[in-house]
């Protein structure tokens, strides 16, 4: 079985557009892909969407009904904060299996601002504050809080980490914000759920990114020297675990998934010359680090402290601003986070460039729980 | 003979909470009897070994260590902030999710793996139907 292809990619600039539709946004990023790709509607054969606020809302067709309907299969794709990577899958999927040479995938999101989380059922009365939280920014505390159960790690040390990557995001146009927030900011910025303070939360955005799928049949015909290989896919979802349905065990699927992904890819962490990992909460990006094998346990700590996971540093993690700072909009942040890696693979990342990216890895998760990963390689 | 009408005493805030007549609240765990996993509820079968029908219902611990914490500062609307929440592994098996209370909100007042227990409460809330409910707590182990 040939491998498979990204011909394009790209995202549209995250940001808040309450005057645009769901969809124009979704069709704005699949243009962009196509035109990066150097093909159109036409030659698609296949199209994937991920949405979530929509999901029983077809939006894959009404993407396509925007920007050119053949009658191709689509297929709408929900999961969680993974909807976006889970989209991209499916499409490597069908490439993979041979029943496509060319495809698209697509992913967007409309966001509201606030929390996000469960409230509980509403039978009853609501379970909010009664027993514990169910906020989002609680449970990635609490997660963050039995790595510092482990290891000691340290308020300023998961603070560091939105530091770096609001710092990275200065260097990233498309990304929400383009703002240094100077370690006491960070600290001293509004406690939504300790240790996770407002800047160590991602930030709500609408946004959308695309994907242009190819066999390597294809990528040969096409020979734009732009193609960047997927070399590994993997999806998990979370197995049982003896806490996991009080505290969603966000550690054990992402473990599993890079397991299948490093074998798939025959290649290690230490092969990696970057990483966009999911950091919905600074905590989360401490927990990834040795999930992903960048470090080994106990030593995520020390790796933000010198620096390590810095652009510049052994292996930078982020650099696009991550979703602390380029913004999380669910079902677009899996593809986006492929876009910034592939942008550094093929050498186009301008201020920002991990100089000499040969190799690069992206994660997402998503609660309850959905965990993906790919690795991608450097156009030929 | 008209039948007495069943009385309204409070209800369970979750359907583990289980309140018997005349006797002392308490937690009641789903555990599987062919692996040892406990479960907050019923399932079809076992999410760690498959077996179907081997659950059984047992009273769960009022003691237990907390894991980990988080202080909430910012909730839903009409949440009062701050307070504690807290998952605490249960002595003899089960982990529960909920809100310690009895120590300051800050976290130099909370130690990681504490001995708390688990005491039961009215839930300071009520449903559209003006009900009361029952809930638990947990606090620092006397
Ligand atoms: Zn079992």
């Amino acid at each position: 079985m040939g491998d498979v292809y990204i011909q394009g990619v790209d995202m549209i600039r995250f940001g808040r557009f309450p005057d645009r539709s769901l969809t124009s946004l979704g069709a704005e990023a699949a243009l962009l892909a196509l035109d990066d790709a150097g093909l159109n509607m036409g030659d698609m054969q296949a199209a994937w969407c991920g949405n979530l606020g929509q999901a029983g809302g077809m939006v894959g067709q009404r993407v396509l009904q925007e920007i050119g309907q053949t009658g191709i299969p689509v297929v709408n794709v929900a999961n969680a904060c993974a909807t976006g990577a889970t989209a991209f899958r499916e499409a490597w999927m069908g490439v993979k299996s041979g029943l496509y040479d060319v495809v698209l995938a697509v992913g967007v999101e409309q966001m509201g601002r606030g929390l996000l989380g469960g409230a509980g059922g509403s039978k009853g009365i609501s379970k909010e504050g009664l027993l514990g939280s169910g906020i989002m920014p609680c449970v990635f505390a609490e997660a963050g809080v039995e790595h510092t159960r482990s290891y000691g790690t340290t308020f300023e040390q998961f603070a560091k980490v939105s530091v770096k990557n609001h710092h990275h995001s200065t260097m990233n146009a498309k990304a929400m914000y383009q703002k240094e927030t100077p370690l006491e900011d960070v600290m001293g910025a509004e406690m939504i759920s300790y240790p996770n303070t407002k800047l160590m939360c991602s930030v709500n955005v609408d946004g959308a990114a695309a994907a242009v799928l190819v066999s390597e049949k294809k990528a040969r015909e096409l020979g734009s020297g732009r193609a960047v290989k997927v070399r590994a896919s993997a999806l998990t979802s979370d197995p049982y675990s003896d806490r996991d349905l009080v505290m969603p065990d966000i550690n054990t699927c992402t473990r599993n998934a890079a397991a299948v992904a490093y074998e798939m890819a025959g290649v290690g962490a230490d092969d990696l010359d970057l990483v966009e990992l999911h950091d919905c909460f600074a905590t989360a990006e401490i927990l990834h680090y040795e999930n992903l094998g960048l470090c080994k346990d106990g030593d995520a700590g020390r790796l933000i402290e010198e620096g390590e996971t810095a652009l510049g540093g052994r292996i930078p993690v982020n650099v696009s601003g991550g979703l602390l700072s380029k913004g999380h909009p669910l079902g677009a942040t899996g593809i986006a986070n492929i876009y910034e890696v592939s942008t550094h693979l093929r050498g186009e990342a301008g201020a920002r460039q991990v100089e000499g990216a040969r190799l690069g890895l992206t994660h997402v998760i998503g609660l309850g729980s959905a965990c993906a990963i790919h690795v991608l390689e450097k156009p030929a | 003979m008209s039948e007495k009408v069943e009385s309204s005493g409070p209800l369970p805030a979750v359907p583990y909470i289980k309140l018997p007549a005349g006797g002392d609240p308490y937690l009641e765990g789903q555990k599987c009897s062919s692996c040892g996993a406990v479960y907050l509820g019923q399932r079809m079968a076992c999410g760690k070994c498959f077996s179907r029908d081997k659950f059984e219902a047992v009273k769960l611990s009022d003691r237990g260590t907390l894991h980990v914490f988080s202080i909430v500062h910012r909730s839903f609307p009409g949440v009062e902030v701050p307070f504690v929440s807290a998952i605490v592994d249960l002595e003899g098996g089960g982990t529960v999710k909920g809100n310690l209370v009895g120590v300051e909100p800050e976290p130099g007042s909370v130690e990681l793996g504490m001995p708390v227990e688990v005491f039961f409460d009215d839930a300071g809330r009520k449903d559209s139907d003006g009900n009361s409910y029952v809930s638990y707590f947990f606090k620092p182990a006397a």
